[in-house]
């Protein structure tokens, strides 16, 4: 079971380069030599990254080509607020370290439907673009990239593409004072276009705007949340009534997993959220719960006498669950 | 594809049609490895959702299993195909690069779990490919259909059991995109392609009322590679017949009539879906096997009958709506009355058998 729960890559970091002041990329090839799990483009791994004692677990889009599955390459811009994982991969990793990271992940997939794609996005947001143009061109499909940067010291990945792709990829702020309009973009392009957005939140909400003012719907407009944690999260203990045995849950595992890694037992057979299996009585609760599943109702959530631990977590100084 | 003669513990000349005069049997072996669908007494349609981890020495070691049948099922597949082109097999022109992604899966796991039957060796995107139970030894450029006699997608599951249904993620939900079902049990691919996931359950009884979709649906969206699930379905099914299509009903349909309290045990056929879904990773794609078995209710009481008196209580005690729609409710009766003269009553333990302490076969009667 543990295998298929935890399965996670082994990357050695092959080459590190400095592309903008603030972006560093990372290539990583398979610590055992073998060839990566293959991906399409738009997917992320998390990189389980050693900080201070601690592990954050960040996830980054993959830039390289689908087609190569000799090596990963992701970006990783420097944030000095936060969770700091960031930090700890621009200051602490080196060339030939070892980190663990899942099996790619796609959250942000391109259309196959699509007869023409517009991509928009800022800064660091291009990184799943490397790839889906990667896709696209391969294919021979139609499609155009529109990129902010904030000047041309951070237009280096701009200039890599445009080296690529050429008059399909145009670039704002690279020093010429032009800015990027979604408006405009997206209102001359033809029926049958697929609008996709990576960039801070703003320009994710900007594009969305834009394009329903000009009617577009929501099957043709993609964005990318990061919000699949899965089952992991901050750290919490929970206590068993019937043992009295109190587990703590480590922010890489499940309550489920710190359960049974404690020689205690749950029901469970999705793992999940979805079939109910192991659905848990709450006892008793000083804080909130993180409800992750599909299972419970909404009025069953509110209540809070109900929890899925193999998904959901707690922010709690106290749980106590009848198990 | 011609059968090598007959590969040690391999069945290479049963049938599955009238025409040949359904020669089929399943040893003991075969009987007592089966993913029987039955944890408990009463059956309860649910979201029985699981990891597809590896678990025993049966049916679930396995990524996709292969068994006795191995031989005369793909001979089957291939006279299917033979006899309705078109009906069987059927891909939509943008599901290409998931077909690649299905013929890798196939071809890793099997020769990752059956090396003795199977090679598979890369180079590059040159690949070789030994089937040594059908005699195929081919080389191919990986995502080349020029390089293969037919789309990837046929090529593989033609040399594969079971059936395959693969689904195409758009607008947060799956649609039928390809398929490969000369097992069909009572539906149409044709009609089905390019139907999305609520509209292909759209039969189902009490489905929607109990919420199971939409949670199944979520569940499957965020399915990674790498992490396949499986559950275990079950129907009945007169002869060992695979091909139960809604296209050849009338071929079939008739035997249901002809079914008694006498000869149940012999006509009436468990038939066993074993559906490991897997995420494929270049096309997010997301392929629906429907791995078939079946074992007639003489088979069960002979070589497993601690799981024949399960199934007799589980059809007992079944929802007349599910009998219906399940297809059988004409002989439901008389497969209850048949399996009741080998129930003795005795308490059987719950849980499927590949979980500790699951129902065991029970210890019958070699022959």
């Amino acid at each position: 079971m543990s295998e298929a729960h935890h399965g996670s890559l082994q990357l050695r970091v092959k080459r590190i380069e400095a592309v903008t002041p603030e972006i560093n990329r990372y290539t990583f090839s398979a610590a055992d030599g073998s060839w990566l799990p293959p991906f399409s483009g738009g997917s992320h791994i998390r990189v389980l990254i050693p900080f201070e004692g601690e592990t954050r677990r960040n996830a980054y889009s993959l830039m390289s080509s689908p087609y190569d599955t000799s090596e990963y390459q992701i970006a990783v811009r420097r944030v000095d607020e936060g969770k700091r994982g960031s930090i700890a991969m621009h200051r602490d990793v080196r060339e030939g370290d070892v980190l663990s990271a899942t099996i790619p992940a796609n959250l942000f997939p391109v259309s196959k439907h699509a007869r023409h794609h517009v991509f928009i996005a800022g800064g660091v947001g291009v990184t799943p673009i490397y790839a889906q143009l990667d896709e696209l061109s391969l294919k021979g499909s139609s499609f155009e990239l529109h990129l902010a940067v904030r000047g041309p010291e951070h237009a280096a990945l701009g200039h890599e593409l445009r080296e690529r792709y050429g008059e399909r990829v145009v670039l704002y702020g690279d020093g010429d004072g032009t800015r990027l309009n979604s408006y405009e973009i997206l209102g001359g392009l033809p029926l049958g276009t697929h609008a996709y957005v990576c960039g801070p939140s703003r320009m994710v909400d900007d594009v969305i705007r834009a394009a329903h003012t000009h009617g577009w719907t929501d099957s043709h407009i993609h964005f990318e949340r990061f919000e699949d944690l899965g089952s992991t999260g901050d750290p919490f203990s929970v206590t068993l009534a019937r043992s009295g045995a109190v587990v703590e849950v480590s922010p890489e595992q499940s309550l489920l997993e710190a359960v049974e890694e404690a020689g205690h037992k749950l029901p469970y057979l999705c793992r999940g959220g979805a079939c109910g299996e192991c659905e848990t009585e709450v006892l008793e609760l000083e804080g909130t719960i993180d409800h992750r599943d599909d299972w419970l109702s909404e009025s069953d959530r509110c209540t809070n006498k109900l929890i899925m631990p193999c998904v959901s977590r707690a922010t709690c100084t106290k749980l106590v669950l009848n198990a | 594809m011609t059968a090598v003669s007959n590969p040690a513990g391999f069945t290479p000349d049963e049938t599955y049609t009238p025409g040949g005069e359904y020669r089929f049997r399943n040893s003991r072996e075969a009987v007592r490895r089966l993913p029987f669908p039955f944890p408990d007494d009463e059956y309860m349609y649910s979201m029985n959702l699981e990891p597809h981890v590896s678990a025993g020495t049966g049916a679930l070691r396995a990524a996709f299993d292969v068994d006795e049948h191995y031989v005369s099922e793909c001979a089957h597949r291939d006279q299917m195909l033979r006899e309705m082109p078109g009906v069987h097999y059927l891909a939509l022109p943008h599901m290409m690069e998931a077909q690649w992604d299905l013929l890798e899966l196939i071809f890793e796991s099997y020769n990752r779990d059956f090396p003795e039957h199977f090679t598979l060796t890369r180079n590059g995107n040159e690949w070789r490919w030994q089937n040594r139970l059908l005699g195929i030894d081919d080389s191919f450029t990986f995502g080349d259909p020029e390089t293969l006699p037919m789309d990837p997608m046929e090529y593989a599951t033609r040399q594969a059991q079971g059936e395959f249904v693969v689904l195409e993620e758009r607008d947060n939900t799956l649609v039928i995109g390809a398929g490969m079902t000369t097992q069909r049990a009572d539906y149409s691919l044709q009609f089905n392609l390019g139907m999305n996931f609520s509209e292909f359950h759209g039969p189902v009884p009490k489905l929607d009322k109990m919420g199971i979709l939409d949670r199944a649906l979520k569940f499957l969206l965020r399915m990674k590679p790498g992490h396949p699930v499986r559950r275990v379905n079950w129907s009945l099914t007169v002869h060992p017949r695979l091909e139960t299509s809604v296209e050849t009903l009338p071929d079939w349909a008739p035997d249901r009539a002809r079914v008694t309290a006498e000869n149940a045990g012999d006509m009436v056929y468990l038939r066993i879906e074993l559906q490991p879904l897997h995420r494929l990773p270049r096309s997010n794609a997301i392929v629906f096997p429907v791995r078939t078995y079946l074992v007639s209710l003489a088979e069960l009481v002979e070589h497993a009958p601690g799981w024949a008196k399960r199934v007799h209580r589980a059809l007992a005690s079944l929802d007349p709506e599910l009998a219906d729609y399940k297809g059988f409710h004409r002989y439901h009766g008389a497969a209850v009355e048949w399996l009741s003269r080998h129930d003795d009553g005795a308490p059987l333990a719950t849980g499927y058998p590949w979980i500790e302490g699951g129902i065991q076969p029970g210890s019958g009667s070699p022959r």
